[in-house]
């Protein structure tokens, strides 16, 4: 599958099929700090990915401090 | 996964409610957790002329949304910090947000307004480009809030934001700052009230429904807010969240219900000598405010590109 990853902008090809909780601890990534995007929707830590998706993984953290 | 309310497909896992939901449930999830932040702290009502404070982000986009959402009236405030591209950007998601919906959004520029930007304060003011970018924006948020006559300041700040803070100030036992980290700040002479009505929200959720209600915000990161300490308790906290889900939010809102009223006494009193800045008329405790001085230090500097400061977020 073709993952895009933010901050910096990049792009990785992923072997599928595998769970979001799985691709996310693969890359060492926490779940609590990102939200994935399947194709534009949304989809929760369970749901498999295939190898043809194309799978956005973006960070939800932000802000310099107050 | 299905949504623990309809049995539906579910959209996303919100691990510290132990649950799932399909993007409906998940929507009124949220709009739940903020008409109870709302209505615990008592922070506005559909009577109130709001004004919020909008950075072209996840946060503020959707507490935009939401007031809306819910029935209250409000306005808009982006202030251009003059950082390279981010700004040009995060400016341009503000502005069609507003437009989209008909809102109204009063835009300030440093450069055009007071003559600086935030890479040239930094410079200027050998400090972190935080500092001067907050001092900033506090108060050019508080003076058009009053100008404008709103009767309160709505800011996106969320529940990690709020348990980031926490953490670092009771890492240090700062007892002062930790007696007015409250979802609401009182009115008082030359200051509107500040709410904060994401506080029972997760950065993660705002984003979802920004996503899930078909809102462009800005994804990218602050490029010289990089390395904050900030940024740096928020990733301690996510790390312990993940072992233990709930953690944040039993911190911060615990703090407020069980800490906050035992530091009362331990908060600067709020007429401590404040008097009008001779140059702006905000209230401050010298001659001269915080804000009137870094303009006075930084718009004489040569403006210095926001490259020459990129990645200095950490503290020097």
């Amino acid at each position: 599958m073709k993952v895009l990853l933010r901050n910096p902008r990049r792009e990785l090809e992923i072997d599928g099929p595998r769970r979001v909780h799985a691709l996310l601890a693969d890359l060492a990534l926490n779940r609590e700090s990102h939200l994935v995007i399947r194709n534009g929707t949304l989809v929760p830590a369970d749901e498999e990915l295939a190898a043809d998706d194309i799978v956005e993984i973006r960070p939800v953290i932000s802000g310099g401090a107050q | 996964m299905k949504c623990r309310v309809c049995r539906q497909r579910a959209v996303i896992d919100v691990p510290r409610h132990n649950a799932n939901f399909c993007a409906p449930h998940f929507l009124d999830m949220c709009r739940r957790q903020v008409t109870r932040a709302i209505a615990d702290f008592d922070m506005l009502t559909t009577a109130d002329r709001a004004l919020v404070a909008v950075s072209g982000g996840k946060d503020s986009l959707a507490v935009w949304d939401m007031l809306g959402d819910l029935g209250y009236t409000a306005d808009g405030l982006y202030v251009g910090l003059g950082i390279g591209d981010y700004s040009d950007v995060s400016a341009e998601y503000a502005r069609a947000f507003a437009s989209e919906r008909g809102l109204k959004l009063i835009e300030i520029s440093l450069r055009d307004d007071y003559g600086y930007d935030v890479p040239t304060a930094t410079a200027a003011t050998r400090r972190v480009p935080c500092s001067a970018c907050g001092l900033s924006k506090r108060h050019l948020f508080d003076k058009a809030a009053i100008d404008g006559g709103y009767t309160v300041l709505v800011t996106g700040h969320n529940l990690d934001d709020e348990a980031a803070v926490l953490y670092g100030n009771t890492l240090r036992w700062e007892l002062e700052y930790l007696a007015r980290q409250l979802p609401v700040l009182p009115a008082r002479d030359g200051f509107p009230k500040k709410v904060k009505p994401l506080v029972r929200l997760s950065e993660r959720e705002t984003a979802a429904w920004c996503v899930l209600r078909g809102i462009d915000y800005l994804v990218e990161e602050c490029p010289i807010a990089e390395g904050n300490k900030h940024l740096g308790f928020k990733a301690a906290l996510n790390a312990i969240e993940a072992e233990s889900p709930g953690t944040k939010t039993a911190f911060y809102l615990n703090f407020v219900e069980r800490v906050a009223p035992l530091l009362a006494g331990h908060a600067l009193p709020d007429d401590k000598a404040l008097q009008p800045c001779v140059r702006c008329g905000s209230p401050t405790t010298g001659e001269l405010c915080a804000f009137c001085h870094l303009v006075s230090v930084a718009s004489v500097h040569e403006p210095v590109a926001v490259e020459l400061i990129t990645g200095k977020g950490s503290r020097r």
